[in-house]
């Protein structure tokens, strides 16, 4: 085994011998579900409307039932992700088996990629339980495939990079609950900088400000669209929050 | 195999060790001995390459803490203050997750495994969730996981905190067993316990090193005179003064319980007929005589209370500390 999966391993059983995995998991997927069911309820109502003015309906559940939801499914995430991450650095902080991990023969970049993709995995993992809404709703209904398959890639890009910033804070901290503030925290204001940026209107700094909120790369995804730029923005940031983290772990040995 | 040389450590404006240099050849047992806040945790540190010296450096089997932790990791086996055990893990798994950060598998890892959980007595708890155990067997967990990869080299930082006596006495074997094949370094404020296993004892106080030597010597250097005790169940009151008049005797104090007395008289001058003749002579009923020796408790706390204690040791006289000496034997 190379370190990297020994450390995902241990990790993927620690996450699942903790409550805190399956009440994250219930919940995200009770609201998923709850959510994608009053989108369709409310798409069918919908449709009855039209049939009885026009005699006919064409409905789009593309726009209506998964647009919908891949934009709801994001502030779900933005609440469930840090809970999942904030134990991580924190927990082996204060119980002081950080120790083990930092004075053993491997390198602190395995430790973080590790730990990482043990959440990442869990993430993947109750991503893939929802594929059976629109599995289901492709029995009865016809829809286009392909924004749904871009939208589930844009959760998981999403997914990786509200993780990443939940390792980085849990980094920062031996609290788990200060690490899970932090995160949410850090998301949010990546949230807002998308408002700020409309605000600032088409000039460079709003573009630039924009381009740093995860908000018009996901909808580009959601809507269909795959653009290297999106693909190369949330790349980058899983990439930098995961650097940040080791360089936070390296400095505060030096205190 | 450990080379400590003029190591620094500051937190910000505190200075945690200060110039520490010392070594330990290869099969050797050091006790690393101090109160709490000495020092001993940080120095450990170092070595183990959980942090950075400030200034100064530190070898580990030829290899740089600071520029080759991966080789200086490799070669120790490290038990901190705390046993780093995952509560939700059983012994087994978390000896194998253990194995595996260290590079063992297969076989090897097995063999390991089996090896250190016969060794520590852990076989009734295998597969016993470490959440559920004891302190005890925490603290045995932890041990097994340093010696897990066979390390030439093991820091343990207080390695008998919550063992009961039994369970002292055989972790004390254990390491003893280690001397000779591997290099051990453990840190303790149990005195015994530094007597019992090390070759060598390290005392170090308020970030620095106040003395090193074997046990033995380290008792011998401190004393500055001879103690004997005496028990007397008749002692007239002037009993004092009559012992006094004894070629050789320098101090006498009433020592605890009426009729025992602590006589002190100069290095190398043995005063115990001459006290035994004036006793029985004059009839006070001499119950009991003997040297005592300095513990090695008392050399602790004499360095760490008066560091100036080893300066000069040549100078005895002006240095009169009075020491708490309790009437218990060496084994000297």
């Amino acid at each position: 085994m190379t370190p990297v999966s020994t450390i995902l391993s241990k990790e993927l059983r620690s996450h699942f011998v903790s409550p805190v995995v399956y009440v994250v998991g219930s919940v995200f997927l009770l609201i998923v579900g709850l959510l994608a069911y009053l989108y369709i309820v409310f798409t069918g109502a919908q449709a009855i409307q039209l049939m009885q003015v026009q005699g006919q309906a064409q409905i789009n559940l593309n726009d209506l039932v998964f647009r919908n939801l891949f934009s709801s499914i994001r502030f779900v995430l933005l609440i469930i992700l840090p809970i999942l991450t904030m134990r991580l650095f924190a927990e082996e902080k204060k119980l002081r088996t950080f120790e083990l991990l930092m004075t053993s023969p491997i390198g602190l970049h395995e430790i973080v990629a590790g730990k990482f993709m043990s959440v990442f995995v869990l993430f993947l993992g109750l991503l893939g339980l929802t594929t059976l809404i629109p599995l289901t709703l492709s029995l009865f209904s016809d829809f286009d495939w392909y924004p749904v398959l871009t939208g589930y890639l844009g959760l998981a890009l999403l997914g990786a990079l509200f993780l990443s910033v939940g390792v980085l804070a849990s980094a920062l901290t031996e609290n788990q609950v200060v690490a899970a503030f932090v995160s949410f925290g850090l998301l949010l204001l990546l949230w807002l900088l998308a408002g700020l940026g409309s605000l600032l209107g088409d000039s460079t700094a709003g573009q630039v400000v924009s381009y740093l909120s995860f908000m018009e790369h996901y909808d580009h995804l959601v809507r269909g669209l795959i653009d290297t730029k999106d693909l190369v923005y949330f790349v980058t940031a899983l990439i930098l929050m995961l650097f940040l983290t080791h360089r936070v772990i390296d400095s505060t040995r030096w205190k | 195999m450990i080379d400590v040389h003029h190591i620094t450590k500051r937190y910000g404006q505190h200075t945690a060790i200060d110039r520490v240099t010392f070594s330990v050849a290869k099969g050797e047992v050091l006790a690393f001995l101090g109160p709490n806040g000495a020092g001993k945790t940080t120095t450990m540190r170092i070595l183990t390459c959980f942090m950075p010296a400030t200034e100064g450096t530190a070898t580990v089997a030829g290899f740089d803490c600071a520029d080759q932790p991966l080789e200086v990791k490799r070669r120790i086996g490290y038990l901190p203050e705390t046993p780093p055990v995952y509560q939700e893990l059983t012994v087994d798994e978390y000896l194998r997750f253990v194995g595996r950060l260290r590079g063992l598998s297969g076989p090897m890892l097995t063999d390991a495994m089996g090896r250190e959980v016969e060794r520590l007595g852990l076989g009734a708890v295998q597969h016993r969730l470490i959440g559920n155990l004891s302190r005890g067997y925490r603290q045995r967990v932890g041990l097994a996981q340093a010696l897990l990869h066979d390390p030439p080299v093991l820091i343990l930082d207080e390695p008998t905190v919550g063992l009961d006596p039994k369970q002292i006495i055989e972790i004390r074997e254990l390491i003893k067993s280690l001397a000779g094949s591997h290099s051990v370094i453990l840190s303790t404020h149990i005195l015994p316990e530094a007597t019992a296993v090390c070759q060598r004892v390290v005392i170090i106080n308020g970030g620095r090193i106040v003395a090193e030597d074997t046990p033995d010597r380290l008792s011998a250097r401190l004393r500055h005179s001879e103690k004997i005790a005496l028990t007397l169940s008749r002692p007239p009151g002037d009993v004092e003064a009559h012992l006094k008049q004894v070629t050789g005797v320098q101090h006498v104090h009433a020592n605890g319980p009426p009729g025992h007395f602590l006589l002190e008289s100069e290095l190398g001058h043995d005063i115990r007929e001459d006290v035994a003749r004036l006793a029985v002579s004059k009839h006070w009923g001499l119950l009991e005589l003997k040297s005592i020796s300095m513990t090695l408790e008392d050399v602790f706390l004499k360095l760490t209370r008066h560091e100036e204690g080893l300066a000069q040791p040549a100078d005895v006289a002006s240095d009169r500390v009075v020491v708490n000496v309790d009437t218990r034997e060496s084994p000297s």
